[in-house]
């Protein structure tokens, strides 16, 4: 669905991606894992656009879209759940949600989206006119995520969605996670929380300093000794 | 006396207010005080003054034609001098150098086209004035101010309840995160230029309308003065350029006719700073929130 081929991306003159490949079936979740300024978020920005690579492919459902405007790129129907969540502070909920659904016109289908979003998070139709700067961090997330969601996404990217939350939060967070893709939404989730990213994952690519330097299915990276004692601090 | 120069005031005001909103919608998007916005509101005056002398159009024709030509105006001053900017990454400071410069520019331009010297503008709408006891409103006063009122109100909704105008809040508040919804900022970025010039050249044609003259540089003190109205109601922030510009124009001319004439442009820049000192966000601005 998704392919990244040799994808070098730059901060000026500072190289942050040295060469990613990286594949995602349909339906998969695929988790990133790697320390501090690994360059996960990069790898994030530079799919949907935000960072254009110097040299390499991107390319979605067989389609080039390496130097597709990030616009253009959600409305083909990846989605980012920004790192910092990054919601709109002085927009309702409600306002945040339909920001989401922009480049949406299927009005009935853009309700059931409402209704379905509302549904994973009862919280956020209780805080629903209420300023988004105004929420908690964890429901900050949590509109960030459902926000990401109203792009009706084929594949939903998600930059650390557990950062910052109580660890009951966190549990919920990716029972979603597992839940959203169970009703048919590819993920690409970044996460520091590497043992819980793997447990849910389908497959796993470590990053290091621009690099990856393993790719597995998700338990066998659990299994890992270099995984084990890098990430999971055994 | 007093009435008469709260109404000779708001009638200031309410052109203040719709030249202030393009400051603040400007800034709120992209953190840049657009010093051309002043000449933009000399040029829509002076348009509709040609359109209306050189080629005969009637008022309301050559008023909306006028209008546009100046939102346009607005647009390709964001397209060839601040966009190639913006793409660079070049320092705030190099577009407020080149708002500066363009303002030069179609000064220089208007008077080169048209001369410098000041010109009539013909009386369009003479409709004589109410008299209440000693007090005189002219209807021309009243058609300023409910212009200034529809469009205002006009342009809450606009921000507030369209697809567009939600656009626009978000590509405010976070510009990288209205790219991720879909939004296409240069367009709202344009969009938000054409509004801020229309509106500016309304107010530009309106002072020409009341005053009976135009001249190239009618906009620098007015340009300044709505600057002024826009900081002092809390840059960024609509409502504020409103409040800011009825206190300016009413301010003004109280000073004007309390004090003297010579503190008319004082005032108004009194006022500010000392506003500025007490509530350095402005009356209506709300705390600087660092993102982190
Ligand atoms: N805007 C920027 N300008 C310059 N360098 C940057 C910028 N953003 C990131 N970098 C650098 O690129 C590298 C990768 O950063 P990135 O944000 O992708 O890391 P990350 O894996 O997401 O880390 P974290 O887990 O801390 O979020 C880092 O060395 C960082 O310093
Ligand atoms: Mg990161």
């Amino acid at each position: 669905m998704l392919k990244l081929s040799g994808v070098h991306s730059y901060y000026g003159n500072i190289e942050a991606l040295k060469g990613i490949d990286l594949e995602i079936k349909e339906r998969e979740i695929v988790t990133l894992i790697g320390s501090n300024g690994a360059g996960k978020t990069t790898t994030l920005k530079t799919i949907v656009g935000l960072l254009k690579p110097k040299t390499g492919q991107i390319s979605f459902n067989g389609k080039d879209i390496t130097n597709v405007p990030t616009p253009m790129i959600t409305k083909m129907g990846i989605c980012l759940s920004p790192e910092g969540r990054q919601i709109f502070p002085r927009m309702t909920v409600r306002e945040n949600l339909e920001m989401g659904a922009y480049t949406r016109s299927d009005k009935a289908e853009i309700k059931e989206s409402y209704e379905r979003i509302y549904d994973l998070f009862p919280i956020l139709l209780s805080r629903n006119n209420q300023q988004a700067g105004t929420l908690s961090g964890g429901e900050q997330q949590m509109l960030a995520i459902g926000r990401a969601l109203m792009g009706k996404p084929k594949l939903l990217l998600l930059d650390e969605p557990s950062l910052g939350l109580a660890p009951m939060l966190v549990e919920t967070i990716f029972e979603l996670v597992k839940e959203i893709n169970k009703q048919g939404t590819t993920i690409l989730l970044v996460e520091q929380n590497a043992r819980m990213a793997l447990m849910i994952a389908d497959r796993g690519y470590v990053l290091e300093t621009g690099k990856i330097v393993l790719c597995d299915d998700a338990k066998k990276l659990l299994e890992s000794d270099e995984v084990r004692k890098a990430y999971l601090g055994e | 006396m007093f009435f008469q120069q709260l109404i000779n005031g708001l009638t200031l005001g309410s052109t203040y207010a719709l030249t202030a909103v393009g400051y603040t919608m400007v800034f709120g998007i992209l953190e840049l005080v657009n010093f051309s916005h002043g000449a933009v509101y000399m040029f829509g005056a002076f348009v509709v003054l040609m359109l209306m002398t050189a080629l005969k159009l009637n008022f309301m024709l050559a008023f909306v034609i006028g209008v546009i030509i100046t939102g346009l105006l607005g647009i390709t001053i964001d397209k060839i001098c601040l966009f190639p900017l913006r793409k660079k990454k070049a320092p705030k400071v190099a577009s407020l150098i080149s708002t500066i410069g363009v303002s030069i520019f179609i000064q220089n331009l208007v008077m080169l086209v048209w001369g410098s010297e000041t010109k009539n503008f013909p009386l369009v709408l003479n409709l004589g004035s109410i008299n209440i006891g000693s007090l005189k409103i002219s209807y021309l006063q009243i058609i300023i101010m409910m212009i200034a009122v529809v469009l205002m109100a006009a342009l809450t909704i606009i921000i507030r309840k369209t697809k567009i105008g939600k656009a626009m809040r978000a590509t405010a508040q976070n510009m990288e995160a209205a790219k991720l919804m879909g939004v296409n900022v240069n367009f709202v970025i344009s969009f938000t230029f054409f509004l801020g010039a229309s509106l500016a050249a309304v107010a530009g044609v309106l002072v020409g309308m009341y005053y009976q003259s135009v001249d190239p540089m009618m906009g620098f003190m007015a340009g300044l003065k709505a600057f002024a109205a826009a900081v002092l109601g809390g840059i960024g922030v609509l409502p504020g350029a409103i409040l800011g510009g009825l206190i300016i124009g009413v301010s003004e001319i109280l000073a004007a006719g309390y004090i003297h004439a010579g503190f008319r442009d004082a005032i108004a820049f009194g006022i500010l700073i000392a506003v500025l000192i007490i509530r350095p966000t402005g009356l209506l601005g709300k705390k600087v929130q660092k993102k982190v």
